[in-house]
């Protein structure tokens, strides 16, 4: 590489660099500079500093920082959260794989629509859409009476599925489902078919193609599936506001309330500046499996 | 060993392979010939179980493989566009159909690396097919299509993709190899020049039927029809009669050159009336500018029409009276640059009787 070339590759990432500062670093290290204030008496935060006889004092504390690890409170629910957006994450990849495979081997010309049919539902709004799943949930639903018939018949007790954590996985997947099914098939539409008439030529069977032919080369995909689902269903909170309840409550319902309700914004920093962290720690792993294990099927 | 009976595939209308019949010896390498779309590929697919036969039946070894699904068939077939497993090193690549077959570690390992010896390349076992060259990567595919000892294997026209030099080189090897490993080879080419270079027996198609199965020699020098003639090497052509034929020869007349004598093959009868044609090889017609003929040939006079110089030979378009082209080749054997005639130079080309070979 000569010098005109690596230049043009440093003004190449300069665009997104920027982005990503503007939007990312210089709002973490408010945020982190946040963290170590008092919050203001009226929400927002404390002046960082006074002057008192002409000496001038800093106003920093651990505080916020050590509620954090006081309380279980707040590590237990970021476990919990973390555990929804896991569980989401794997039942989307369960449901989409099928899914995208489907898609990706179904002739030419259906596959445009069958993908539009993936993307349907984001034409109406996000929020109408939870609303749907108000009412299919509410105990006057028609899912909840049917299901109650059945529990009733067996001598169970009648189920309440609204404000539950079921009925925040269900539409966690539900609203995530698409980001799985979109990079899953973009990775396998572009499978040599070849080599899996090679493998069976070779003596692999129906399960054994699938298995170390299709799934192997089809783990980029899954991961970026992965981080797409897992990273806002990790932070959402209208979902499990709307949905949750008391027992469906995820960490960005309670952010949230730090900064609307609560108007502590030093110790809503925290959780977020926490929030933030374990998911880059997890995008960085994708990564690097994403690396080692698709390294050469071209995606 | 493979038996290959009344086979017919259509797509639709189309006939692919037309009532298709083959016995393949043990041993032997066997290639199918013919230009594109002959259905080379339908009938490999067929063997290798990709496809079922509309009617016919494929035996090997006696057995019907028509119920078999290709898993399941001691089969093996070398894909053109190679096929290799890229998230796989060459080693598993070559491992797959032992580790298919339930082969022990130990023995895997065994003979993936006695197999990398046979094609040459132990010491790529660790890279990725997408590091390898073409040539490699062909030799790895084929490597891994034998490592399992398959009764039969199937080539798909392995080499196309390999430029001039290459495809020369991996031909000799191939033939040692299967020398070598005792396989029989079905082997698919459009490439006359490679059938005949490497098979023990050519199987020639057209439109999916078969035109003839001979010895590359037979089928160079007595070919049973104008397709082979025509499709094998270069051949001149000439439209004629049959005048009158006794056992041995024929004796024909050919528009502007009139009556001549020429061989048959025996198993072909022609009755006089008979449209038929002559077939001669430009190297075997004698060119000089006066010429002697001998008692035993034909002798015929005309001009230079045009000429190809291709290095090792040139090949002169003689224009005989009353039209007729007749291509003739002479060796730039000579020290120096050669250049033996000029276009517009008179010309005499003879040729042995049995050098005409007739066709119906
Ligand atoms: N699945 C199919 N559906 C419809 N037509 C087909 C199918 N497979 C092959 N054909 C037709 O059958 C004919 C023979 O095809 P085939 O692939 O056997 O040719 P080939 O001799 O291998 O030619 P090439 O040298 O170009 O590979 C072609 O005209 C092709 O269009
Ligand atoms: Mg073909």
């Amino acid at each position: 590489m000569n010098r005109a070339e690596r230049l043009r590759n440093h003004l190449m990432a300069l665009p997104p660099a920027l982005y990503l500062l503007l939007f990312f670093a210089v709002p973490s290290v408010m945020m982190l500079f946040a963290s170590f204030r008092y919050p203001g008496e009226y929400g927002g935060l404390a002046p960082w500093y006074y002057i008192e006889d002409g000496q001038l004092s800093l106003d920093f504390t651990l505080e916020n920082w050590l509620r954090l690890f006081e309380s279980g409170i707040y590590l237990g629910l970021l476990f919990k959260s973390l555990g929804y957006a896991l569980l989401t994450t794997l039942i989307c990849t369960i449901m989409a794989y099928p899914l995208a495979l489907m898609i990706a081997r179904s002739q030419k010309r259906f596959r445009d629509l069958l993908l539009l049919l993936v993307i349907l539902p984001f034409w109406s709004n996000f929020l109408v859409r939870i609303y749907a799943w108000m009412i299919i949930f509410s105990p006057q639903g028609a899912l909840t009476i049917g299901l109650n018939h059945v529990t009733g018949a067996l001598g169970l007790e009648p189920i309440s599925l609204m404000f539950s954590s079921t009925a925040v996985i269900t539409c966690l997947v539900y609203v995530h489902l698409p980001f799985m099914i979109l990079p899953l098939y973009a990775n396998l539409e572009k499978h040599d078919n070849r080599l899996l008439d090679a493998a069976q030529d070779l003596g692999a069977n129906r399960f054994q193609c699938f298995w170390l032919i299709t799934w192997p080369q089809s783990l980029p995909g899954i991961y970026a599936g992965a981080i797409l689902v897992f990273i806002p269903s990790l932070g959402i909170f209208a979902i499990p506001d709307l949905l949750g309840g008391t027992n469906g409550i995820m960490i960005g319902n309670v952010i949230k309330q730090q900064f609307v309700e609560s108007r502590d914004w030093p110790f809503g920093s925290v959780l977020s500046l926490v929030l933030t962290g374990i998911t880059l720690l997890l995008v960085l792993l994708a990564a690097k499996l994403g690396k080692t294990g698709g390294a050469n099927s071209g995606t | 060993m493979l038996e290959i009976n009344a086979v017919s595939r259509s797509f639709g209308d189309f006939v692919a392979l037309d009532n298709v019949s083959l016995h393949i010896q043990a041993g032997e390498f066997f290639t199918l010939l013919g230009p594109s779309g002959c259905g080379k590929t339908t009938l490999l697919r067929l063997i290798a179980g990709f496809d079922q036969a509309d009617s016919g039946q494929i035996l090997l070894d006696g057995k019907s493989l028509c119920a078999l699904p290709p898993e399941l068939r001691p089969v093996h077939t070398v894909f053109q566009s190679y096929a290799l497993f890229p998230h796989m090193t060459v080693a598993e690549n070559i491992a797959f159909p032992l580790r298919m077959a339930k082969m022990s570690k130990s023995e895997i390992a065994h003979r993936v690396a006695e197999v990398l010896d046979d094609v040459r390349l132990p010491d790529k076992a660790n890279h990725c097919p997408d590091a390898l060259s073409g040539g490699q990567k062909q030799r790895i595919a084929i490597a891994r299509a034998l490592v399992n000892r398959p009764r039969l294997l199937l080539l798909d026209e392995p080499l196309s993709a390999l430029d001039a030099k290459l495809r020369e080189q991996m031909q000799i090897e191939l033939i040692n190899l299967q020398k070598e490993v005792g396989i029989t080879f079905v082997y698919v080419t459009h490439d006359q020049g490679e059938a005949l270079a490497l098979s023990h027996r050519i199987a020639v198609m057209n439109k999916g039927e078969i035109s003839q199965i001979d010895e590359p020699s037979v089928l160079y020098s007595y070919p049973d029809n104008r397709f082979v003639a025509d499709f094998i090497g270069q051949c001149n052509i000439l439209d004629a009669k049959v005048v009158s034929s006794d056992a041995q020869k024929v004796s024909i007349a050919v528009a502007g050159l009139g009556e001549l004598t020429a061989t048959a093959n025996p198993e072909i009868t022609f009755n006089s009336g008979d449209s038929c044609a002559l077939t001669l090889r430009p190297e075997k017609i004698r060119l000089a500018a006066t010429l002697e003929a001998g008692s035993d040939e034909v002798l015929f006079s005309g001009k230079v029409h045009d000429m190809l110089y291709l290095g090792d030979v040139t090949v002169y378009i003689i224009e005989l009276a009353n039209g007729v082209l007749i291509e003739a080749m002479l060796a730039n054997d000579a020290p120096g640059r050669t250049r033996l005639f000029d276009t517009g130079d008179a010309v005499q080309i003879a040729w042995r009787i049995d050098a005409g070979h007739l066709v119906p």
